[in-house]
């Protein structure tokens, strides 16, 4: 990728998690730890690696997204309004009476969301099924799934981890938001999902560990998801929960806590400066 | 006409209306007996086992939904209704997507396999889902025209099919509506409101009841939701008392649907047949007759009810 284009993408990244405290203060509750984490992800996949647009969310022909770990849906929401798929202003609305940005991602309320998730170790299956329906109609949308590395406590990731590579759907590719931290702590601490490379791979998935931060690593990821064949593909992302927000980087304590003023003003400032910082270098 | 088991009336209304390339089908490695693999036979294509993992099914089932397909998800009843209930509630009913879940093997008549396959619970699991339409045929025309009324639906639908043979209790030339009972006797002492293979006793019930000089009426409740006040509403103000029978707990089943319509339109005494405990192992009808799901009962409750008018 060239670096000018690497170093946009970094920008807007930053504006999607200023998106995402904007919502989780204004509502005074929501995630912004796993937001935070998979911020450059999203605004890598919306904005190079998927073929979707704002102009026609529900073209069939579409690459689909399922947030598995949708309590991460403030960061979705933010690259979605700034891919025009909804005011940005709305994201004010986030969690609130009559919004239709839900806490967790509902794919009747919200024009880009591909599945309703909230309830962990769901979304990977519901993407798995997407993935076999566009292996049946012969079609070459590419689906994509985030999951959290404490989501794959539950059971019924590695019912999927089955499935996926028994039905061949090298169509389908899984990210792994590997920042270590879960809501009560470390998670090799509360139940040990390690090592979660080795497990995919003898699941007979195409494993790839990479750092979630770098938009050079994410897109040499996902070049070689797509250009595997007759596997899926599960991408480990070694990430920062709370990446971007100096106080939030690696604190559980901020996984599903909403900043105050004081300290949502500091986040914004400490983000601008990170933005001013990548526009200098433009 | 010989009996037939409505599970085996699933397994051919999927081949009979499977040429509708929309439809696919998914087992948890039961399709030989939910009968699913009649699908499998004629359209291998569109057929696809998840194995022993009925949570992932469904979900898979939703996703394939939310790609534009009518996806039919096939298990025990236990283990579709029991296991999976939070990915039905959230993946299916909370987006409603277009997902049909095949539920075989449902209430007590499963027989020897005993109390830990003898799904007594799943129409209130179903029926506390918003946007969940719950069909418990009652033979095999019913059962076969409920799989062609859940295509044609859009929307999450329950089918609730059985392991036992039953007999008709429709003519060749029925209609079937989601949502529309059906009355199959006239009466006016009594209202005996059946669904599922109880359609079968009620009717034998009404027959003995007629012979007492007691003129009861027999509806068939083939969709438990949204069901049909109407019909209810009329029965408890022409007959003024209900009996209500079904092969599962009284807790959350039709005979609470039933008294959840007429508490609020047309209040009148309601008995409740149904289980109250798990079950256990034996024959079909040995069963029937321990937990009381016999003409016999039935008559019993009509006339308790008919007292309390």
């Amino acid at each position: 990728m060239e670096k000018k284009r690497a170093t946009q993408l970094a920008i807007l990244a930053n504006e999607v998690r200023k998106n995402a405290l904007t919502g989780i203060y204004n509502a005074a509750a929501g995630h912004p730890g796993g937001s935070l984490s998979i911020a450059d992800l999203v605004t890598y996949l919306y904005c190079e690696g998927m073929n979707v647009s704002a102009d026609d969310p529900k073209n069939p022909d579409r690459d689909r997204l399922v947030l598995s770990k949708g309590h991460a849906c403030p960061a979705l929401y933010g690259i979605l309004a700034e891919k025009g798929f909804f005011p940005k202003e709305d994201i004010a609305t986030f969690r609130k009476i009559d919004s239709y940005l839900q806490g967790h991602p509902d794919m009747k309320k919200v024009p880009g969301v591909d599945m309703s998730t909230g309830s962990l170790g769901q979304g990977i299956s519901a993407a798995g099924g997407m993935a076999l329906a566009g292996k049946i109609d012969n079609k070459d949308y590419r689906v994509y799934a985030i999951l959290g590395d404490g989501e794959l406590e539950e059971g019924q990731v590695w019912e999927q981890a089955m499935f996926a590579p028994h039905y061949k759907l090298d169509n389908l590719t899984i990210f792994v938001d590997n920042n270590n931290l879960q809501i009560d702590g470390d998670i090799a601490e509360v139940m040990n999902p390690h090592p979660i490379d080795k497990k995919f791979e003898s699941f007979g998935w195409n494993v790839i560990v990479t750092d979630a931060h770098d938009f050079d690593a994410l897109e040499d990821a996902v070049t070689k998801a797509k250009a595997t064949k007759g596997k899926p593909t599960a991408i480990i992302l070694k990430s920062v929960k709370g990446k971007g927000v100096s106080y939030m980087e690696n604190n559980a304590g901020w996984h599903g806590n909403a900043p105050n003023e004081e300290q949502y003003n500091q986040a914004i400032k400490e983000l601008d400066a990170k933005i001013a910082e990548l526009e200098a270098s433009l | 006409m010989a009996k037939k088991a409505t599970r085996e009336s699933y397994g051919a209304a999927l081949v009979e209306y499977g040429a509708d390339e929309r439809i696919v089908v998914l087992d948890a490695d039961l399709s030989k007996s939910t009968k699913t693999e009649m699908f499998k036979k004629a359209y291998p294509e569109r057929f696809f086992n998840a194995g022993i993992a009925e949570g992932n099914m469904m979900c898979v089932a939703a996703g394939l939904a939310a790609a534009g397909k009518i996806a039919f998800a096939s298990s025990f009843a236990m283990f579709a209704a029991g296991r999976a209930f939070e990915q039905i509630r959230n993946s299916i009913a909370y987006p409603k997507l277009n997902v049909k879940i095949g539920a075989t093997h449902a209430g007590i008549s499963v027989g020897e396999d005993g109390g830990s396959h003898q799904c007594l619970e799943d129409i209130a699991l179903m029926r506390s889902l918003p946007n969940m339409v719950i069909i418990n045929p009652a033979d095999d025309i019913e059962a076969r025209l409920a799989v062609k009324a859940a295509i044609d639906h859009d929307g999450p639908v329950y089918m609730r099919f059985g392991r036992l043979a039953v007999e008709d209790v429709n003519g060749e030339d029925y209609k079937f509506e989601i949502g529309k009972g059906v009355q199959l006797k006239d009466g006016t002492d009594v209202t005996i409101v059946a669904t599922g293979l109880m359609v079968e006793y009620a009717l034998k019930a009404s027959e003995m009841l007629k012979e007492e000089g007691i003129s009861a009426r027999v509806i068939n409740i083939h969709t438990i939701k949204p069901i049909d006040e109407e019909i209810l509403i009329k029965a408890s103000k022409e007959t003024g008392a209900i009996v209500t029978c079904e092969e599962h707990s009284i807790y959350g089943g039709l005979g609470s649907a039933v008294c959840e319509v007429l508490s609020a339109n047309a209040p009148c005494p309601v008995k409740i047949i149904g289980t109250d405990s798990f079950g256990r192992s034996g024959k079909p009808a040995q069963l029937f007759e321990a937990y009381g799901l016999t003409a016999e009962n039935i008559c019993e409750k009509a006339k308790e009810a008919i007292k309390l008018k």
